[in-house]
């Protein structure tokens, strides 16, 4: 393919180095330093997609990210195939292949153009009207359809096989954007030593410089200048440039949020680099250089492929030699279209017309274009286009009075095949705004600039509404040095102040054209039927004049109410180049003044930004961090399934290989683990129980008030189970706790509790207490803690210890001794989660897996039995032993859940005693905590079913409490439950109902020890 | 993300922190003496502001210290830090 549409010479693409790409099948040839944008313009492609609603041909509007129309689907391999790119952010590379979207079959043949035709059925608001009848049909019918003909791209479905890095970044100046203000803020900053970061989302470093042809600065060319200054900049040390670096969102305290795209321009791309890099930069001071976007024209049929903005044509001619075609028609409200007609002419490509919206036409430009020989017609309008996939004409009309009146006289058709507009151009505040700044409503402009800062900010340039080159590059040094002398006081007001006037030190002469502030807002008249005309405000989103005007007329007034009615503006483009209009169009229908009507709120990102950006590192293996304890690699070799709790792995059960060579299941496994353990002895790794130390001549007098139960009389070496309430009475946390002398406790948790007990605990210590000489120390992984239990315990560990008494007089059930095993240190409890004769073996973590071993070995005479988190939990169970977090929910006091013994009655206070002595806190109605046999014993009840009297009784039917824990008992034959019911206690003996889905199952009330009541065997 | 001034350790990013409640809410020194309407005002009713809002925060991943805050839950940003059992700065009742 030939680049017809290429100019001979000119422009920043290296002619000397063709790039093949292929388009929708279709191979064309760029060059490098092309998007994919200008390379197909240069081919003369103006077809790049269809649009959202209404599936019409669509072309490119602009040159930069405030594209549209033009998203297109790059596809390196069926993994890193990206959808949603903007063509005019896409840069060319050898083999790129890319897509277009939203059409079906075909690009030039769209099915789904229908809509186009029964558009007077999808107006404003349809979603909300169309298809609320019949019922249920939504989901069935409207739902599907919509979204596969109102599609966007669509997203691979292999994993992304790419790095993305996150990175933290500080630097005295940040400069967002590298145009003419930037770079001169940047030059000012760096030159007073500060350290500078220079962003920008191009590839190249430059913005509105890189399209000049004609502007000077200093003397020199304006594209000289820029190399050159980019030279100053990139050999001073304290200077970062960064192109292709979106600055895409501004959080609090000058925390920047920066997209770098590092590899997507890359054909081959080295597996050493990531594809993107995040960078949290904190700046001290920051400058935002963002300039200004160009606005469309809101004619009838401005959607037209070859319909675009002027600018961005003018970007295409001088930076891409691409011309945008051979005869344009220019709509123009500002002095933009004079300068775009005076390059295209030199640059070949015919100006059938210039249509200025202004009445009368003055000034520099519109002079020299009238010297150039080209048609200039004031208060003209482009009525419509004519063509079909690409533009074939425009309609003419001159108008009368203003630009709201309509126009009169019969309209002309100009023969064309692209027509460029321009209403002038809108600062681009995205990022002052989402740094909370302060908009303010400038009337003589007609924009909305940057008024008070909240953060350490300035904005400089276009973006703040300043016009003319000189000016420009005056205010950004000036800013610049401002900047970099705020960064150097850190006293400098954080907030509230306004930005001073740029009071650059340095003068720039420049010579450029200034283009004004002039511009239209709004829809431009035509006389034609509205019910067949549509002239778009929101391209992406497929919002036309109309949508809006009916808003109104339906009541809508609120332009938040009206965009989200409309959606106008709440595509993926956030509305870059429709927002003004909108509130223009708003503005006229209500008779309002245009800041009348508010400004919707911007928020990040600027653009949109990949998932992978955001994950970076955090996937696969490293999305949680993973605990395990010493012993989970013997846990591993043995075979064990494993669960989660909080973030430790724990061993689940331990299925035994099978004589077949299959393993056992989970019953299975769970039966015989629990027969081990009731019959002779197992062992258990309890090692992810929290475990505190709590330290001092204060410690008891602490543990009285963080614990229900009293601890003054516990001598050391004895054990007591505790139970820890928050200050609204309900259990927090249980453990067991150990008194090592008059002045340690060794306190346990349960597995997850441990952070939030510390954290209570020091709540506690630090702000109420400070008095209380008490330390708390972590202590969770510093422990291994071996569970050995069962009626052959004791002869198991026994020859193993030394320096303690086993015998049964001596160390009774619920003490701690200080000792060895094996020589390994060791506090050993008496203590039972199972119901049978019970120890803990607790020793430093490092020791943990030998030990384990050792008393594995030594257990072997015993059958010892490993079991996992499931027996624990069903030997535990059949005990009627609560978890907290599953026999509770946050809302049983102690009493609730039969644990009304532990809590120290005589005490004075303790954490959340005054708020069991509310009536409510023991009233008889309260759920309790009751066992529930199954009629029929094979039957295992679901966790968390509700329990109910009556299954029949009429809906909603009353619900008296739920399952918390249910198990099938091989040592006992049947199944068992704990629940918590409505009165419980005094249901015992009555039977009840648990309505299923497919049956309701009969349950019996009873105590909730199902296994040795009395206690007896804990004693052994 | 906002940076916030630990009285203990200095400037610190706001994910090293943990919010904590309203401050200077100080534990009734004699809970059995309250009625129920008090003990329940002590444990549930805040102020919640627009404006100025004495609070407390903990350092949890950095020293580990509570202490008390004055943050403008207008803007969001913090007027002052101080250390736990200091009185709260003599700084208004409300922003903006
Ligand atoms: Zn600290």
């Amino acid at each position: 393919m030939t680049n017809r549409f290429r100019t001979h010479s000119g422009g920043r693409i290296d002619r000397g180095a063709p790039v093949s790409f292929r388009f929708d099948g279709k191979t064309y040839s760029g060059f490098k330093g092309d998007t994919l944008a200008s390379a197909l313009i240069a081919n003369g492609v103006h077809l790049v997609g269809r649009s959202f609603k209404y599936h019409r041909p669509r072309g490119f509007l602009s040159a930069g990210s405030d594209e549209p129309n033009a998203l297109v689907n790059v596809a390196r391999d069926a993994a890193r195939m990206s959808p949603n790119l903007r063509a005019t952010q896409v840069e060319l590379y050898e083999g790129l292949k890319a897509t277009s979207q939203n059409r079906w079959p075909s690009l030039g043949f769209d099915a789904g153009a229908a809509n186009d035709f029964v558009s007077p059925f999808l107006p404003a608001g349809f979603y909300y009207k169309t298809f609320m009848w019949p019922a249920g049909a939504w989901k069935r019918f409207y739902e599907p359809k919509i979204r596969a003909m109102a599609g966007l791209g669509v997203a691979p479905t292999l994993p992304d096989p790419d790095r993305y890095t996150q990175n933290y970044a500080y630097c005295d100046v940040l400069v967002v954007g590298s145009g003419p203000a930037g770079l001169a803020a940047a030059l000012a900053a760096a030159e007073s030593g500060a350290t500078v970061w220079l962003v920008d989302e191009q590839p190249e470093l430059g913005g509105s410089l890189l399209a000049e042809r004609t502007a000077t600065i200093e003397g020199k060319p304006a594209q000289q200048w820029l190399s050159d200054t980019l030279a100053t900049l990139a050999a001073k040390d304290n200077v970062t440039l960064l192109p292709r670096t979106t600055a895409f969102a501004y959080f609090p305290h000058n925390m920047i949020a920066l997209a770098e795209r590092v590899t997507e321009h890359l054909a081959a791309p080295g597996a050493d680099l990531p594809r993107e890099r995040l960078w949290q930069l904190r700046a001290r001071e920051v400058v935002l250089a963002t300039g200004a976007l160009e606005r469309p024209l809101v004619f009838p049929d401005n959607d037209r492929p070859g319909v675009l903005l002027a600018d961005s044509a003018r970007t295409y001619l001088n930076r891409y030699g691409a011309k945008p075609g051979d005869r344009a028609v220019i709509f123009t409200a500002c002095d933009a279209g004079y300068r775009t007609a005076l390059d295209l002419a030199a640059g070949g490509v015919a100006v059938v017309a210039v249509a200025d919206l202004r009445r009368e036409v003055h000034g520099e430009l519109p002079a020299r274009a009238l010297a150039a020989g080209i048609d200039v017609r004031p208060a003209t309008v482009v009525t419509g286009t004519t063509g079909r996939l690409r533009v074939s004409g425009a309609r003419l009309a001159k108008i009368k009075g203003g630009p709201s009146v309509d126009p009169v006289g019969a309209s002309e058709t100009l023969a064309c095949d692209t027509v460029l507009m321009s209403g002038g151009f809108t600062p681009s505040v995205h990022l002052f705004s989402q740094s909370r700044g302060k908009l303010v409503w400038d009337a003589a402009s007609g924009a909305y600039l940057p008024g008070s800062s909240v953060e350490r900010e300035r904005s400089a340039g276009a973006c703040r509404g300043i016009t003319g080159l000189q000016r420009v590059l005056e205010d950004g040094y000036g800013q610049g040095e401002a900047a970099a002398r705020a960064s150097r006081d850190a006293s400098s007001p954080a907030r509230g102040a306004t930005p001073p006037p740029g009071a650059s030190s340095k003068s720039f002469p420049a010579q450029a054209d200034d283009l004004g502030t002039d511009g239209f807002i709004g829809a431009t008249p035509h006389a034609r039927n509205p019910a067949f005309t549509k002239a778009f405000v929101d391209w992406q989103n497929d919002v036309t004049a109309k949508d809006i005007t009916l808003a109104t007329r339906e009541g809508f007034r609120s332009i938040e109410h009206v965009k989200r009615y409309t959606t106008t503006g709440m595509a993926t483009d956030q509305g870059k180049t429709s927002n003004m209009n909108t509130l223009g169009i708003v503005a006229e229908a209500l008779g309002e003044s245009v800041p009348k009507i508010g400004l919707t709120t911007f928020r990040p990102p600027f653009t949109p930004t990949t998932f992978g950006l955001f994950a970076g590192a955090a996937r696969g293996d490293q999305f949680d961090p993973v605990r395990k304890t010493a012993i989970h690699d013997w846990a591993a070799e043995h075979g064990a399934a494993f669960e989660d709790v909080s973030l430790w792995k724990r061993a689940w059960y331990f299925p035994k290989a099978l004589p077949d060579g299959r393993r056992e299941d989970l019953h299975a496994a769970v039966a015989r683990e629990c027969k081990a353990v009731r019959s002779s002895v197992g062992m258990f790794d309890a090692s992810t129980l929290g475990k505190i130390e709590v330290v001092g001549p204060d410690a008891a007098e602490f543990m009285n008030r963080m614990y229900t139960n009293a601890w003054a009389k516990l001598e050391p070496g004895r054990l007591r189970y505790g139970v820890m309430l928050r200050e609204d009475g309900f259990v927090m946390d249980d453990g067991v706790v150990g008194r090592l002398s008059s002045d340690r406790f060794h306190v346990t948790t349960t597995t997850g509790g441990a952070p939030r007990v510390l954290a209570h605990m020091e709540d506690y210590l630090q702000t109420e207490w400070p008095e209380l000489d008490v330390w708390l120390t972590s202590t969770t992984e510093q422990w291994a803690v071996i569970a050995v239990q069962g009626p052959k315990a004791r002869e198991v560990l026994a020859p193993l210890i030394e320096g303690i008494d086993l015998a049964k007089e001596a160390f009774p059930h619920m003490s701690v001794r200080e000792g060895t095993i094996l020589g390994v240190p060791t506090r050993l409890f008496s203590v039972s989660f199972t119901g049978e004769l019970g120890f803990e073996v607790n020793v430093p973590a490092h020791y943990g897996r030998a030990v384990w071993e050792a008393i594995f070995a030594a257990g072997q005479p015993f059958g010892i039995t490993p079991y996992g988190t499931e027996t624990m939990h069903v030997l535990r169970a059949e005990k009627g032993y609560i978890i907290v977090g599953q026999e509770t929910d946050g809302t049983q006091v102690p009493d609730d859940v039969n644990l009304g013994w532990a809590v120290g009655k005589a005490k004075k206070d303790f954490v959340g005693k005054r708020s069991l002595a509310r009536a409510s806190m023991s009233a008889p109605d309260r759920k309790q905590l009751v066992g529930l046999r199954t009629t029929d014993p094979k039957v295992v009840l679901e966790e968390g079913a509700q329990i109910v009297a009556d299954p029949k009784a009429p809906v909603p039917v009353p619900m008296l409490g739920f399952v918390t824990s249910s198990y099938y008992s091989a040592v006992l034959g049947h199944s068992i439950a704990l629940a918590v019911i409505k009165g419980g206690r005094a249901r015992i003996g009555t039977r009840l109902s648990v309505p299923m889905p497919d049956r309701v199952i009969e349950v019996e009330i009873v105590e909730p020890v199902f296994y040795d009541p009395k206690g007896e065997r804990l004693n052994g | 993300m906002l940076i916030i001034n630990c009285p203990w350790c200095g400037a610190r990013p706001e994910i090293e922190f943990r919010y904590g409640g309203e401050a200077h809410v100080a534990r009734p020194a004699d809970p059995a003496a309250m009625s129920d309407q008090e003990w329940a005002d002590f444990l549930y009713n805040r102020t919640n502001p627009k404006g100025l809002h004495a609070e407390r925060w903990r350092h949890i991943h950095g020293c580990g210290r509570y202490f008390n805050a004055v943050r403008d839950t207008v803007s969001d940003f913090f007027v002052t830090t101080y250390k736990a059992g200091e009185p709260r700065p003599d700084i208004g009742e409300s922003g903006q």
